[in-house]
């Protein structure tokens, strides 16, 4: 008995101990929450870093960390630093490409890096808004104002102009090398408050989800410590970090999409695509599309006497392409881009579009532009690079603590430039929802504050893949009847000014569904 | 203060008492559970309260953390839906429900982030807040005063606890047909909103009633908001439709 006495006097008394250090470990809270409070209130960033620490391992905490540091991750840093109501959130951005430590600088004599976007006008103006398209103004860029797309079937030719719909220019082709540095460097121009960790995700452990809670004393679940609300990370190098929201921006074989568990559908195309910077005689001042048997080749001005080739192909030929000779290959292109599998296209298949230009006021000024030639390739300006081509799309692009955006949650095929489009618009919109939340004081890692970004970006996400997916399916079956529907379509398309007017806008970014203003 | 001799009662229950209340916790707080009208009603109400308190205290709004420097009394707190938000926008803030249970899962959920650990809760009643001398820059009961059994004497608490020229913000439904169509016939026996009997018609204030019980407490009110529910988008949004939930911010009369 005298035992028991003694054993529950040490036990309460170890109670004791753990109560008094629990009491502790609150007010240490409080205060790390009140120098937190101050440090993130004074503006300038103060010696003592504002992360809270737990207090076993010395872990860092972040508000958000964006898991890939590419174009479209970046984007979400830049539009988080420019908002007063994010600018001071404190964002971990994980990435091992080595190029995110430093300040950018291109060389301006080299050729055009054959990686290019073309960002569309509302692209444009979301980086206008950020303040990053400067910088963009400031190296090579090609803005262009004319369109052309055309087939191999010589049967009919479609010529967009941006005067169709008021405007300047249709959009802007830029290198991607270029387009990332633009926004690295605005958000250098800030005092945001980013960390980066040149490294990869290995492993991602999420909070329990209230199901899972039980009653289950025999658990050793261990008492409710305050990481419980956040999701942590662990990275490759070793490091791991606690943060209240994840998002995945690691391109399309996302490793956050894989471990946050979302399922994906899609399927691979039976095709490649090869690109590669182009020289010609002339400027190129127009962006040229013809939908070839195997694939479109895509044709884009880059500023200079550059352009820029994306040819979609099955992929035996792309292998083929890709190593035979550069002059072979600058024949081939031209091929393509001329004469090589069909005629030219006449106007004159269903008369010069006279049955379509019937309402005669508002004909665009493109219905009455003739059919031209490409400019001839002289010479191969880059090394010729290979991509396999694939349709994927996340089920969900949210989950608690998680969220995809870019070609974590969908990829696409090129055929009309709408890609890094589409993830720049997630990004864009994400960080307005976050800035919304914390307007209201909401935990930005809360489920029904990231249903709002899926809300906005999953359903016009969608219209556009299948638009896409359509146009891709479209083009590559070689039926006569087919090919006559099409020829039809593209006429439709080129003659029917409100039509074509639409087409432009839903391209441009600027309208939200394709067809009903 | 009593709320860390609080947490140190809650701290020396043992791990299973814990693991109880977490779990009747994480319920209150499951966004898709049974509070979820709740939740979903929440940013509308953080909403008119931000636009009207920046505006009263001059303070930043485009500031990630407003209400710095502001204490606020959220009468009637329930788990803490509205105190979580208010702590996160920089307010110093006191909780209250006279509910044992509430007070439990709000302080449980409350501690899971530091910076909501700070928001003090406590099982009481506005009266015995004021018995106990406390005073606040801004009083707020939202969706309580259709549950008291005297509303003029609440309002009078509610103004003895505001500082003069302070603000307080009262929200609840009100007595029209169209709130008898809704808010019980829908909300209770339709929908399942809520549980049946959650409200008593008859003790709903119209907006005409409040503005003058709050006046007799020497509260002006200066602004008044309706909550329109959408089915189509599911969302609430702030309007000039006032027919069946309102919200008022008043000011406290400096003598």
């Amino acid at each position: 008995m005298q035992l028991t006495m003694f054993c529950t006097r040490v036990i309460a008394r170890k109670l004791y101990v753990n109560v008094s250090r629990l009491k502790v470990r609150h007010k240490h809270f409080c205060t790390d929450a009140a120098t937190r409070v101050s440090g993130s209130n004074c503006g300038q960033p103060s010696p003592e870093h504002k992360e809270t620490h737990d207090l076993s391992n010395n872990i860092q905490h972040y508000d958000i960390a964006i898991v890939g540091g590419g174009m479209v991750g970046m984007a979400l840093a830049c539009s988080l630093a420019s908002m007063p109501l994010t600018k001071h959130l404190n964002v971990a951005i994980i990435d091992s490409n080595p190029a995110l430590g430093s300040r950018p600088y291109f060389n301006k004599e080299d050729p055009p890096d054959p990686r290019v976007s073309t960002v569309t006008p509302a692209t444009i103006s979301f980086f206008k808004d950020v303040g990053a398209w400067q910088y963009i103004e400031q190296h090579r860029h090609a803005y262009f104002d004319k369109m052309q797309v055309w087939d191999y079937t010589g049967l009919g030719y479609t010529r967009y102009n941006a005067q169709d719909i008021n405007k300047e220019v249709l959009g802007c082709v830029v290198e991607n090398k270029v387009l990332h540095g633009s926004l690295l460097s605005c958000i250098e121009n800030t005092d945001f408050q980013k960390t980066i960790y040149p490294s990869k995700l290995s492993s991602m452990t999420l909070p329990p989800s209230p199901s899972s809670l039980g009653m289950d004393s025999t658990s050793s679940r261990p008492p409710l410590s305050s990481q419980r609300h956040l999701a942590k990370l662990e990275l490759s190098d070793g490091n791991s970090l606690y943060t209240k929201l994840v998002v995945g921006a690691d391109g399309g074989k996302s490793r956050v999409r894989e471990l946050a568990g979302f399922k994906t559908t899609g399927w691979n195309y039976s095709q490649n695509a090869i690109i590669c910077t182009v020289e010609h005689t002339v400027e190129n001042g127009c962006a040229w599309q013809r939908f070839l048997p195997a694939g479109p080749i895509a044709l884009l001005p880059m500023g200079d006497n550059f352009s820029n080739i994306v040819w979609t192909m099955n992929p035996k030929e792309s292998t083929n392409r890709k190593l035979m000779n550069e002059d072979e290959f600058v024949k081939d292109v031209n091929n393509a881009l001329d004469y090589g599998y069909g005629p030219h296209p006449t106007s004159s298949l269903f008369g010069s579009g006279e049955m379509f230009s019937w309402p005669r006021a508002g004909v665009t000024l493109s219905a009455n532009d003739c059919f031209e030639v490409p400019p001839k390739v002289v010479k191969l300006a880059s090394e010729r690079m290979v991509f396999p081509l694939s349709l994927r799309h996340a089920s969900d692009y949210v989950s608690k603590h998680v969220v995809l955006i870019g070609d974590a949650a969908h990829t696409v095929h090129p055929l009309a430039g709408q890609g890094v489009n589409m993830g720049f618009g997630d990004a864009f919109a994400l960080s307005r929802v976050i800035a919304e939340g914390i307007a209201v004081g909401s935990d930005i890692g809360e489920v029904t504050v990231l249903k709002k970004y899926e809300a906005e970006r999953k359903p016009a996400n969608i219209m556009m893949m299948g638009i896409l997916d359509g146009f891709q399916k479209a083009y590559s079956v070689d039926f006569g009847p087919l090919n006559i529907l099409r020829a039809a379509a593209l006429h439709g398309a080129h003659f029917i000014s409100p039509l074509k007017r639409s087409i432009i806008s839903y391209a441009s970014g600027e309208q939200k569904l394709p067809l009903f203003t | 203060s009593s709320s860390t001799g609080g947490f140190q009662r809650a701290s020396s229950l043992k791990d299973l008492e814990l693991a109880k209340f977490a779990s009747i916790a994480e319920t209150w707080w499951d966004f898709e559970g049974p509070f979820k009208p709740l939740h979903v009603m929440n940013p509308t109400r953080l909403a008119f309260i931000r636009s009207t308190l920046c505006r009263h205290f001059d303070k930043d709004p485009n500031s990630a953390r407003p209400f710095e420097g502001l204490k606020i009394v959220d009468v009637g707190c329930g788990g803490g839906i509205l105190s979580e938000p208010l702590a996160r926008m920089g307010a110093t803030v006191t909780g209250v429900d006279a509910v044992e249970k509430n007070i439990k899962i709000a302080r449980i959920h409350a501690d899971l982030d530091p910076v909501t650990s700070t928001i003090e809760y406590y099982c009481t009643t506005a009266e015995k807040l004021v018995e106990e001398d406390r005073k606040f820059d801004a009083v707020i009961a939202l969706e309580v005063i259709e549950h008291v059994a005297n509303p003029a004497e609440f309002c009078k608490s509610l103004a003895a606890l505001t500082v003069p020229d302070g603000a307080t913000i009262i929200s609840t439904i009100n007595r029209s047909m169209r709130s008898y169509a809704t808010a019980i016939v829908a909300a209770e026996y339709l929908l399942h909103w809520l549980p049946k009997g959650t409200h008593e018609w008859s003790s709903f204030l119209t907006p005409e009633e409040l503005v003058l019980i709050l006046q007799r407490a020497n509260i002006t009110v200066r602004e008044m908001a309706g909550f329109v529910y959408s089915p189509l988008t599911g969302r609430w949004s702030l309007s000039d439709d006032i027919r069946v939930n309102f919200i008022v911010f008043g000011t406290k009369n400096c003598q």
